[in-house]
């Protein structure tokens, strides 16, 4: 695919006119998807997918389409052609952009991984076997992912990376359930039987009778997943330079210097511990990383090419200017005094479906979701039946930060709309001495 | 040899196989603080094929339409339905397919193509323009987004559907930032979607609402903050439809009924047993699945996996009589279900969505309404949504409110907030809107399934009135 990809970039590149430039960039996957309902197949299938990204500029002009191939070389040298003579036209209609940017230094590089994915019966017996008597609903995502970019300048990047991710949870009834996940290169089937080992132990804790809990302000401790959601609904919107400058983020008030966080927290756009490409769609290589909050404070933006040429910064970031590889510094607190110093309180394992309440002051409402489990004198006694929150990141991450775990988990995006997300967190679990609950 | 003769030429021996052509283009147009943006499209070319034998079932994606390639996915699917055999939720061999014949299409009066797009950059350019001029505005955006998208369904037993779809989302926002507080309003949301041509562009308004919205964000700057407390809510349609959308549209789809989504969008409290007698809102609640509409955003002729879309109520009177769920979910769950079994693209398969949900309009006028409110909001324009996996305890927030005091409105409140339980909520609908009030919106971009897709639903509301909710504001 990659000298299919570079060999068709360099036939448009030789037929482009004088001044114009070409950007394209690849997305291909060809993925095994199997859900389960009750740890039977409800739906089970390949996809085969590619998308080229074209971007015609021509000095102050650019405009941008997104074609589907197919793998036969001619085939998609055509459907490209054409793509670009489109392009071509709508170059002589649009007005002139000022903010068009695209590196116009050669960075070439490349990165593959082997190939050492199971073959699918693997996965499904090993469920099959691990998940009887269980009422296991998941899916699996199995498969190659491939990013390519290249231009008329020369530059040419390519990942390659065969992963899977088995998401999973196991119910005991209505929404009692526990949240688990596998991803990684290789499948393991033992590793595989240990994650469900501790997944079917916490299920045994959703057996018993749940607890329901008023309205009210309880100390919390948030683990890994639920600080997953919490940090990426609150990113919305809340790094990028043009956000800022257009008084639009949700941390204004931190970046103006109004509010600070807890001088524990650190969030870094993490590009060298992720698994999103190096590089992105004008062709920038991505920084290893961006420090965004440190000890507390806002420090640098995530900068698109656009932002850079309006507001006069160094690039940094992708066009949508969003972290995809966030990672929060761990803190002091080791995982199995977790309950000790939780005290009584809400042991809450993922939270779900969030929004704002009040995007000035960076509140967002949510629900709990799966395992949350009632703690007494750290003891955990009982779950608890799903509860809405309504809180401050000023407070989560400032005020009412009691502390943080000392081993953040690694966690894969498990979206796959349009295709398999490359986003990931490393979070660790917080301690929280108040979180507010509303119904 | 064109695609329907060589899918037929590659069929297999198998109880069931399907192919499922999707052809989708898209235009966005975006014009932001009189800069246009570079102009983007895409074009999206592949099929689906499904098998169901010995039980099992499968499916391959490919955009390589050659034999060859159809060869491939045809094979691949087998194997899928041959791996799944004896290990699925249900035997799918006993489940009979349609095999439709028939065809749609979008009704159509200015077709996008035929106006230049040097014409439509310059009225996004000059509505931009219009809503500037004040220094407290931060950002304008004006866009539309189209999207012409066409099927053709093909089945073993000679089922044939073709349909062709244009989808227009015409967007307008302006946001204006004082006294450290940052403020948008907008064209509905993303709530004016429609099917149609370019004329959907003016039907929304979208080249007269601005110096309307610009008004009203500037006068929101100034605004106290909505009061706390539980009070009298008058919803106007694109708040409505997102109430609609998120606690009656998916608690009644049948797949999360019957646990399909429970790792991932969530399930239901609404159980098989409630159908034909659970009284899920007050008299005043009719909600139809009406794909006859032919404006709304999700109108089609035929689901994706071939059934005849036809218009249902899915709650009369307040009693639930049926559910969102196509042919398959139906065959599963024992419960009528509506022709809603949709993908997202060639890419995905097709899983239980709401379509066009509406609520239907009532009697009463928005003067009638706001008359019987001694205490309460009236609030404009859905901009936050969040409700939990069982579809029950929900919040949404509003760009606009007005305070209702003594039957009368009175001054502007800023971030309208509301929650409650929709298993409640429906039951204190105290009043609905009659014609007058009727709006046809929608939803471009609902998210649910494993693998993730997107879809577009469509849902037509008047305003309405509900009684004693939970009512809070911003800090």
């Amino acid at each position: 695919m990659k000298e299919q990809f570079f060999d068709l970039v360099d036939r448009r590149s030789k037929e482009l006119q004088k001044d114009e430039v070409l950007l394209a960039n690849l997305d291909q996957e060809t993925s095994d998807f199997v859900r389960w309902n009750g740890g039977r197949i409800r739906q089970c299938g390949t996809v085969d997918q590619a998308y080229m990204n074209l971007n015609l500029i021509r000095g102050d002009r650019s405009c941008a389409t997104i074609v589907s191939i197919t793998g036969d070389v001619e085939a998609d040298d055509a459907r490209c052609r054409a793509a670009i003579d489109t392009l071509r036209e709508r170059l002589g209609v649009v007005p002139a952009d000022p903010f068009v940017l695209y590196s116009e230094e050669v960075h070439s590089t490349d990165r593959s991984d082997e190939n050492r994915l199971p073959d699918p019966d693997t996965v499904l017996r090993d469920v099959e076997e691990t998940a009887a008597g269980l009422d296991f609903v998941g899916s699996l995502a199995c498969g190659p992912m491939r990013f390519g970019f290249a231009n008329s300048l020369g530059q040419r990047n390519w990942e390659e990376r065969h992963s899977f991710l088995l998401d999973w949870s196991l119910f005991h009834v209505e929404d009692r359930a526990v949240k688990a996940s596998y991803s990684g290169f290789e499948w393991d089937s033992a590793r595989f039987r240990q994650i469900m080992e501790s997944t079917r132990a916490q299920l045994e804790i959703m057996k018993r009778e749940p607890r329901t809990v008023a309205p009210g302000k309880y100390r919390v401790y948030l683990a890994p997943a639920a600080v997953q959601e919490f940090l990426d609904t609150m990113s919305w919107g809340a790094f990028g330079l043009r956000a800022h400058r257009t008084k639009q983020s949700n941390l204004l008030r931190l970046s103006e210097g109004e509010l600070s966080l807890d001088p524990r927290v650190t969030l870094r756009e993490n590009t060298r511990g992720g698994i999103a490409p190096g590089f992105q769609s004008e062709g920038y290589l991505r920084p290893d990383e961006v420090v965004l909050v440190e000890d507390g404070k806002f420090r640098d933006p995530l900068v698109s090419p656009r932002s850079s040429k309006e507001f006069g910064a160094a690039v940094n970031a992708g066009a949508w200017e969003s972290p995809i590889s966030l990672d929060l510094a761990p803190g002091g607190l080791a995982p199995s005094d977790v309950l000790r110093e939780l005290g009584t309180g809400l042991y809450v394992n993922n939270l779900w479906y969030m929004n704002f309440s009040d995007r000035t002051a960076c509140r967002m409402t949510g629900m709990t979701r799966f395992a949350t489990f009632w703690v007494e004198d750290g003891e955990i006694v009982a779950p608890v039946k799903v509860m809405r929150f309504d809180e401050s990141a000023y407070r989560v991450l400032g005020s009412e930060l009691q502390d943080l775990t000392s081993e953040p988990e690694f966690l894969v995006v498990s979206d796959t709309y349009g295709g398999r997300s490359s986003g990931s967190h490393r979070v660790p679990g917080i301690l929280l001495r108040n979180f507010e609950f509303t119904l | 040899m064109d695609l329907e003769a060589r899918f037929r030429e590659v069929l297999p021996d198998v109880e069931f196989c399907s192919l499922r052509l999707e052809n989708e283009a898209q235009e966005f147009l975006y014009v932001r603080d009189d800069i246009v943006l570079p102009v983007r499209s895409s074009s999206d070319v592949g099929a689906m094929i499904t098998v169901v034998d010995g039980g099992g079932v499968g499916y391959a994606a490919t955009a390589d339409l050659t034999s060859g390639g159809l060869a491939k996915a045809v094979d691949r699917a087998r194997t899928w339905a041959a791996s799944s055999r004896g290990r699925t939720v249900t035997d799918f061999s006993k489940i009979v397919m349609p095999h439709p014949k028939g065809n749609y299409t979008t009704p159509v009066r200015t077709p996008w193509a035929s106006v230049p797009l040097s014409d439509k950059i310059s009225l996004l350019r000059e509505e931009c323009a219009r809503v500037g001029g004040d220094p407290r505005i931060v950002q304008r955006d004006v866009s539309i987004s189209y999207v012409h998208r066409e099927t053709l369904y093909l089945t073993n037993d000679g089922g044939r559907v073709e349909q062709s779809f244009d989808h227009i989302v015409p967007s307008i926002a302006v946001t204006a930032h004082a006294d450290g507080q940052t403020l948008s309003r907008s064209l509905g949301g993303r709530g004016y979607c429609r099917q149609g041509g370019y004329e959907v562009v003016s039907e929304c308004g979208l080249d007269t609402i601005g110096p309307e919205l610009r008004d009203e964000v500037l006068e929101l700057l100034s605004a106290p903050d909505c009061p706390t407390g539980n009070m009298d809510v008058v919803l106007d349609p694109d708040q409505v439809i997102l109430q609609v959308h998120e606690s009656i549209g998916h608690p009644l789809e049948l797949d999360r009924i019957l646990g399909d989504e429970r790792n991932y969008a969530g399930r239901s409290f609404v159980t098989p047993d409630m159908f034909g007698s659970y009284r899920y809102g007050s008299d005043l609640l009719n909600i139809t699945y009406d794909p006859t509409r032919t404006e709304e955003f999700a109108s089609y002729g035929f689901d994706d996996e071939g059934l005849t879309a036809t218009r249902e109520f899915l709650i009369r009177n307040g009693i639930l009589e049926r559910a969102l769920g196509g042919h398959i979910s139906q065959q599963r769950a024992g419960v009528p279900g509506v022709a809603c079994s949709r993908a997202n693209g060639w890419t995905r398969p097709p899983i239980d969505r709401m379509a066009n949900v509406n609520l239907e309009p009532g009697d009463a006028t928005l003067g009638e309404m706001i008359a019987r409110v001694e205490d309460g909001v009236y609030m404009k324009t859905n901009t936050s949504w969040s409700i939990d996996d069982s579809r029950n305890k929900f919040q949404f927030g509003c760009e606009w409110g007005r305070r209702i005091e003594n039957g009368k409105l009175t001054h502007l409140v800023r971030k309208p907030n509301y929650r409650g339980i929709s298993a409640t909520f429906w039951r204190s609908l105290a009043a609905v809107g009659n014609e007058s009030t009727f709006m046809v919106l929608g939803t471009p971009n609902c998210g649910k399934g494993e693998p993730s897709q997107t879809a577009r639903a469509g849902h037509a509301a008047p305003t309405c009135l509900f009684t004693n909710v939970d009512v809070f504001g911003g800090e």
